[in-house]
């Protein structure tokens, strides 16, 4: 049987292992050393980004900040502004709440409310801290919200090599660029690239397994269960194609029509709240474009409308498991 | 720090072109040629001039949404910025920011927020890429007595004490928050306090005194210069118009009207400098000429504005992204389909 890190691999070339976490410090690190425009800014991150950062870029690169979320992330703003290119790390993506007026109201905008005399090239770190018992208030998926945001772009990568490429391509754009990852990804290993410019452009879905029968899209961290879900499944001689979106905003429709007019049937999987989620942005997207290449209605599987509860026994089955991809899967056979 | 000869006038031409740009918006406003909200600086002049006359060119600068004052200020042209409160094409912001946010890049000014307190932690990030690029520009912070109460305020204080950055936190205090006054909002009224708390220097001056303002600022611009941090200067000014131009108010008065004609007739910065200029020897020819001189100027914006076209529809989208991606206006597409 395969492991996660083999169903999750890219095709194999000049690359070496590494965690999903180690890919993104070294995307950070390579950049920095690329660019010494990059910086880094947040709370902590010079303990738990590493001792490698600080002894590596000075603290002149690495700053870590007063708990104080609503300001330093507009201090990134401006700092992007005027000739930096931050990466400022929230930690919980929870906490973008607290920094959410200003990438709403400053960075998503300013460039579009001057005419395009200034360019914000920003990246926030949001990590999804799901599961865990982290409770309500540090356990949010909240890229639905962001997504209603024009002048974001927003990417939610779940392979090692991907968070690698598209951390990278992030760092380098122009503009504002939201970075979901997701903790439960943070161990898996994969192969990834050792050339530096490894950059994976942002807009473009993956194939992560090719199947006839069904397409699954799946939304960061829902990867793991889907892909559980797609290997029992194909036990019983059902082919699942499994596409990531890598890039949430913008979505690449093309690739989801592609994999319906083969399959003519669509899974959506995510983690996020169930009301006005990327799964429901997709159901538009397909009934709008692709309404024909359906033969069956599109399932959404997601969280409840409910908030992330604390015990174990409720936080068990809170997010779509394996058991409800494959009875999803299977309604639409 | 005074101001020296050819500042003296200068300040006189840059407060004046402030005023007839704002005299004339409102009569262009009145006359329907401009749309949305028009909130003017007029009794606000000197608080403005003279913080933006201590700054360097490549100084940097954040303003509010009473925003046609700080580009003026710094020294921006006046056609771009007519043309841009008209909503037209020619205008600065291309006619996507409008009268509450008038940001000139070209003076240095990274946004106008219409965000009360908005801008305050961008201003202090301005001062952080400076720190950080090793050079030795400033940032100079507008926001208004009403932004103080804001977390953005405090927040955005503590951290450029606590890496020294170099800003300038200056408060224009009109005294109204919209129509809440400082007593009605602030536990503790005296501003310049508040820098206490944060470890910096809190300065207050008479914001109707062009010179007093520029030489506190001048004085903090030479700190922060020398990498000594942030200072807070609470200039203390007045509003002579409504908060918004044409803005009805209509419950309880909260300041009246004798207050309001005293402050014009006492208290107004352009006339008490001019004042102040024909004592120290500058006679009202050369008064003249610079009063002419703005007159000219802000006709010319006028025409220029009026003769711009307005944006078209077409162009809707243009300006979202420093590099756009397939599929990122799909709701400008989504206009053209329905």
């Amino acid at each position: 049987m395969l492991t996660d890190a083999q169903k999750l691999a890219p095709t194999p070339g000049t690359h070496i292992q590494m965690t999903y976490l180690e890919a993104l410090m070294q995307a950070q690190m390579e950049e920095m050393d690329r660019d010494e425009r990059v910086v880094l800014m947040g709370e902590d991150i010079s303990v738990y980004g590493g001792d490698k950062l600080i002894e590596r870029f000075g603290r002149n690169r690495i700053w870590d900040t007063p708990i104080s979320e609503g300001s330093f992330t507009g201090m990134g703003i401006g700092a992007a502004i005027n000739g930096l290119r931050p990466i400022v790390d929230l930690e919980f993506a929870s906490f973008a709440y607290l920094a959410s007026d200003q990438i709403i109201n400053q960075a998503s905008k300013l460039r579009y409310m001057t005419g395009g005399q200034i360019d914000i090239p920003i990246v926030f770190r949001c990590c999804m801290f799901s599961t865990g018992s982290m409770a309500a208030q540090h356990a949010d998926r909240p890229y639905p919200l962001f997504m209603n945001v024009p002048g974001l772009k927003i990417i939610s990568p779940t392979s090692a090599a991907d968070i690698k490429g598209l951390m990278k391509s992030a760092i380098r754009d122009g503009d504002p660029v939201l970075v979901f990852e997701e903790k439960r990804l943070w161990p898996l290993k994969g192969d990834v690239p050792t050339d530096p410019d490894h950059v994976i452009p942002i807009g473009k879905a993956d194939v992560k397994r090719e199947g006839k029968d069904v397409t699954l899209i799946a939304i960061a961290g829902a990867i793991r269960p889907t892909m559980e879900a797609v290997d029992a499944l194909a036990k019983e001689g059902i082919s699942v194609e499994v596409i990531d979106p890598r890039t949430l905003k913008p979505l690449d429709h093309e690739a989801f029509k592609t994999s319906v007019a083969k399959t003519g049937r669509l899974v959506i999987v995510e983690n996020g709240h169930r009301v006005c989620n990327v799964g429901s942005e997709i159901v538009a997207v397909m009934a709008e474009e692709a309404f024909d290449l359906l033969k069956r209605p599109i399932l959404r599987l997601s969280a409840p409308d409910i908030h992330v509860p604390f015990s174990p026994s409720l936080e068990k089955d809170f997010y779509p498991t394996k058991d409800h991809i494959v009875a999803a899967v299977r309604r639409l056979l | 720090m005074q101001l020296n000869g050819d500042q003296r006038l200068e300040a006189y031409r840059r407060m004046l072109r402030i005023r007839r740009f704002e005299e004339e918006g409102m009569r262009q406003f009145k006359g329907g040629k401009i749309p949305g909200p028009f909130h003017a600086s007029m009794g606000q002049e000197a608080a403005i001039v003279g913080a933006c006359l201590a700054l360097r060119d490549d100084d940097a600068m954040t303003g509010t949404h009473r925003s046609h004052g700080h580009p003026i200020g710094k020294g921006a042209h006046l056609d771009a910025l007519m043309a841009e409160v008209m909503g037209k094409e020619g205008g600065i912001c291309k006619g996507r920011g409008g009268s509450m946010h008038l940001a000139d890049n070209s003076v240095g000014i990274i946004s106008e927020s219409a965000i009360v307190g908005g801008g305050i932690p961008l201003a202090t990030g301005c001062a952080f890429s400076a720190r950080v690029r090793g050079v030795d520009q400033v940032t100079l912070c507008f926001f208004g007595d009403g932004a103080v109460n804001q977390g953005t305020f405090h927040e955005s204080l503590n951290m450029a004490s606590l890496w020294k950055l170099p800003v300038i936190y200056l408060c224009e205090n009109n005294g109204y928050a919209i129509t809440t006054s400082l007593a009605q909002s602030h536990g503790q009224p005296d501003i310049a306090l508040r820098a206490a708390g944060y470890g910096m220097p809190g300065v207050t001056v008479d914001g109707q005194d062009v010179c007093a303002v520029y030489e506190a600022a001048a004085q903090a611009v030479r700190r922060a210069r020398a990498g000594e941090g942030p200072t807070l200067i609470v200039a203390n000014t007045y509003r002579f118009d409504e908060h918004s131009f044409g803005l009805v108010i209509s419950g309880e008065p909260y300041r009246s009207v004798e207050e309001v004609e005293a402050h014009k007739r006492d208290r107004d910065p352009i006339l008490l400098y001019r004042t102040v200029l024909l004592e120290e020897g500058i006679n009202e020819e050369s008064l003249g000429a610079v009063e002419d001189e703005v007159a000219e100027a802000v006709k010319q914006a006028v025409k220029f504005a009026l003769a711009s076209p307005m944006p078209r529809p077409e162009t809707l989208p243009d300006y979202m992204f420093n590099s756009p991606l397939a599929g990122q206006y799909s709701s400008a597409a989504g206009l053209e389909r329905n």
